[in-house]
């Protein structure tokens, strides 16, 4: 079961898809340290960068690992982001902001 | 509880739940000894003395292309088919799909187990440009992955191909070394055997360095290309715990997979017998001891270019036939097509016997393929058919793709293989002169030499000796050895006054011989009737005296008796005289 942490502006606006939506989701194993540092850096960011249009989902491989083949995971954490496309991965608990706002190729607007 | 807690207490009691699995893992085999994992691969058990390390993680290195997935692969397959031990294979170089399209050649369904739930196979894909670093992490992605395989299909063997290339996909080595060394610490208390795979390195076994997690045993495939020949060689560098071969191995890959080819002989102790076996030309069973070679042993045939070694080899092997006998003709030289022609000419017929399948040709060019391929083929193809007899023409031919002890050696296997299973192997071989190239005649039980001889009258012979045969008195007679449409004869050549004729001088020799005994006995048979002559010309003279004899003899019976009657008749005178003058 993966937990969806909407944006927090989202939540009270109708539900419309605007056109930039991203879907983010974040692989563990376990509610490690490691893990909820990783969690709280992408809240974060995605709060700075994001603000209403992100969707985060977080994939505990202890409780489903079978999605682990799905996107290749084998580092853990890792943040995949499956919208928009192309995919990106980035692994590690995201404590290095600049290269996390690289790998997701944002772009500050 | 805060939901994090909750979730490291899940992630506990997993780990005990985890620890709990192994420990209830059988461990009715006891420790005494190092247990072994056969891998159901030929010839690799007998090396390894058992198999691989059970329970540890084996390293298979080697250049690209000398078959380390299809060894990790085959020994996965294999626990599943002949040992029923489920397996997992991690691939991270080429799909599920494409293993299974290229084993399938094999003979191995790898959808099909995959089906039956005895294998799990998963392809993982690193691609460094997709992966951006930024901060900590482990492994555990892969571990969960391989989890999972496991546990649904309860494995006990894994073979991961090949580890090497998340050092390509992840930038950071020092978190791949711990996980790694964690990963292989993690396998070995699952209680799996693992292979693994990895490339050889510029200057150590592997690219980089995975010999040193991984040092239980060490094996290394190589692939060696000689005049052109290309060669697979395995060799077991390292295993920890158990004495194991030392040498480098050929090994072939078939239709059947990998198969490591030892030296099959451990000793020489194969059975021998004191049956022995025509060999297809009556004199020269009489030249061995009267009965032929030894059933069961090795025969060489040398001798210079067109001396009839082949025709002595068919000799043989069609003697064999007829006794029913199943036989296999090794052609380094010609075609089956043409030695049967070629034999019809001298009263064989070999055509009855292939459409009978007693006899069965396997013509290849030596060059084809190195030493330990022909080797294996060899052995392949006398333990599916099954012969009594082994002819191998000629043996020089393998000189081309092999050194002189190379060659050898493989003939010490062959011989060795098929004095194991009492199978008579001929061999012919091309010589100048009295001594094979090879030095195999020490490998041989008997040699039979042939030589071309040139005679004075201007024609080359062929001769056959019997240079030695063991355990049996043999013939050190010279023979001539005469091919001809009605079949191969022996014949005595003709010493004489210290020469050896043969050929067309020895037939004018016998001529003038018989002509000289033609002369004597004519002479003879005139002095006989000269003689017979003289006795009758005697036996008239004795009879003429004998008849005069006889007259001489009436004659003086006639006188007695005329005498006796004049006697009488001048007494009977007197006495009538005598009356008449008393009358008055």
């Amino acid at each position: 079961m993966a937990t969806k942490i909407k944006s927090e502006s989202a939540e009270a606006t109708p539900l419309s898809p605007s056109p930039e939506t991203w879907n983010l989701r974040l692989y563990i194993a376990g509610m490690t340290p490691r893990a909820v540092a990783a969690l709280d850096n992408l809240k974060k960011m995605c709060e700075e960068h994001l603000a209403g249009r992100y969707e985060i989902e977080v994939v505990d491989l202890l409780v489903n690992p079978k999605l682990a083949v799905g996107d290749q995971i084998i580092a853990v954490p890792t943040l995949v982001r499956k919208l928009p496309p192309p995919m990106k991965k980035i692994i590690g608990d995201l404590a290095n902001k600049e290269r996390v706002l690289v790998g997701l190729d944002l772009r500050l607007r | 509880m805060t939901p994090e807690g909750r979730h490291r207490e899940s992630f506990n009691c997993y780990q005990k739940y985890a620890q709990k699995r192994n420990l209830a893992m059988p461990l009715n085999k006891k420790i005494k000894n190092l247990e072994k994992c056969p891998t159901g691969i030929r010839g690799l058990d007998d090396i390894t003395k058992g198999g691989l390390p059970r329970g540890r993680p084996t390293l298979v290195c080697g250049v690209t292309g000398c078959g380390k997935t299809l060894l990790a692969l085959e020994f996965i397959v294999r626990g599943i088919q002949e040992f029923d031990e489920p397996g997992v294979f991690m691939s991270f170089e080429e799909t599920s799909e494409e293993l299974a399209k290229n084993v399938a050649s094999l003979g191995f369904d790898l959808e099909g187990l995959i089906r039956s739930k005895k294998l799990a196979m998963d392809y993982v894909h690193v691609e460094r440009s997709e992966i951006e670093e930024t901060g900590e992490y482990n492994l555990d992605g892969l571990f969960i992955r391989l989890n999972i395989m496991i546990e649904e299909t309860g494995a006990k063997r894994v073979g991961i191909d090949s580890i090497e290339a998340l050092f390509a996909g992840l930038p950071n080595e020092a978190i791949l070394r711990s996980e790694l060394r964690r990963l292989f610490q993690w396998l070995k208390d699952k209680g799996v055997t693992t292979v693994i795979t990895g490339e050889q390195g510029k200057n150590e076994l592997t690219r980089h360095g995975l010999e040193e997690y991984v040092s239980d045993c060490v094996i290394f495939l190589n692939h060696r290309v000689v005049n052109r020949v290309g060669t697979r060689l395995l060799r077991i560098v390292k295993y920890r715990g158990s004495s194991h071969g030392t040498n480098e191995y050929p090994t072939m890959i078939d239709e059947h997979g990998l198969s490591v080819l030892p030296i099959s002989s451990l000793g020489f102790d194969y059975p021998v017998t004191t049956k022995r076996v025509s060999t297809g030309i009556d004199r020269l069973d009489a030249m061995l001891g009267g009965k032929g070679y030894y059933s069961g042993s090795s025969v060489l045939v040398s001798g210079t270019a067109g001396t009839g070694k082949s025709s002595l080899a068919v000799a043989f092997v069609d003697a064999a036939c007829r006794r029913g006998e199943r036989c296999l003709y090794v052609a380094f030289e010609e075609a089956p097509a043409q030695i049967t022609r070629n034999m019809a000419s001298v009263d064989f017929d070999l055509n009855q016997w292939t459409k009978k399948d007693l006899l069965r040709f396997h013509a290849i060019r030596s060059k084809l393929c190195g030493l330990e391929q022909h080797l294996g083929s060899m052995i392949k193809l006398i333990s599916e058919f099954r012969p009594s007899v082994v002819v191998i023409d000629p043996v020089t031919n393998l000189s081309a793709i092999g050194s002189t002890e190379e060659i050898k050696a493989m003939l010490t296997q062959v011989i060795d293989f098929c004095k194991n299973k009492g199978i008579t192997a001929l061999f012919t071989s091309l010589t100048e002169m009295e001594q094979t190239d090879m030095g195999v005649s020490s490998l041989m039980d008997t040699w039979v030499f042939l030589r071309n001889v040139e005679t004075p009258s201007g024609e080359r012979n062929r001769l056959l000796f019997v240079l030695k045969s063991r355990g049996m008195a043999h013939s050190s007679q010279v023979r001539e050895f005469v091919l001809s449409d009605s079949g191969i004869q022996l014949t005595d050549v003709y010493v004489g006054a210290g020469t050896v004729l043969t050929g067309s001088a020895r037939l004018i020799q016998e001529a003038q011989d018989k002509a000289k005994t033609e002369a004597q006995l004519q002479d003879a048979a005139r002095r006989q009737r000269e003689l017979e002559q003289e006795k009758a010309l005697v036996q008239a003279q004795i009879e003429a005296l004998q008849h005069k004899a006889a007259v001489l003899a009436e004659d003086i019976e006639s006188i007695s008796h005329y005498e006796q009657s004049c006697l009488e008749a001048a007494t009977r005178n007197r006495a009538e005289l005598a009356s008449a003058r008393q009358v008055d």
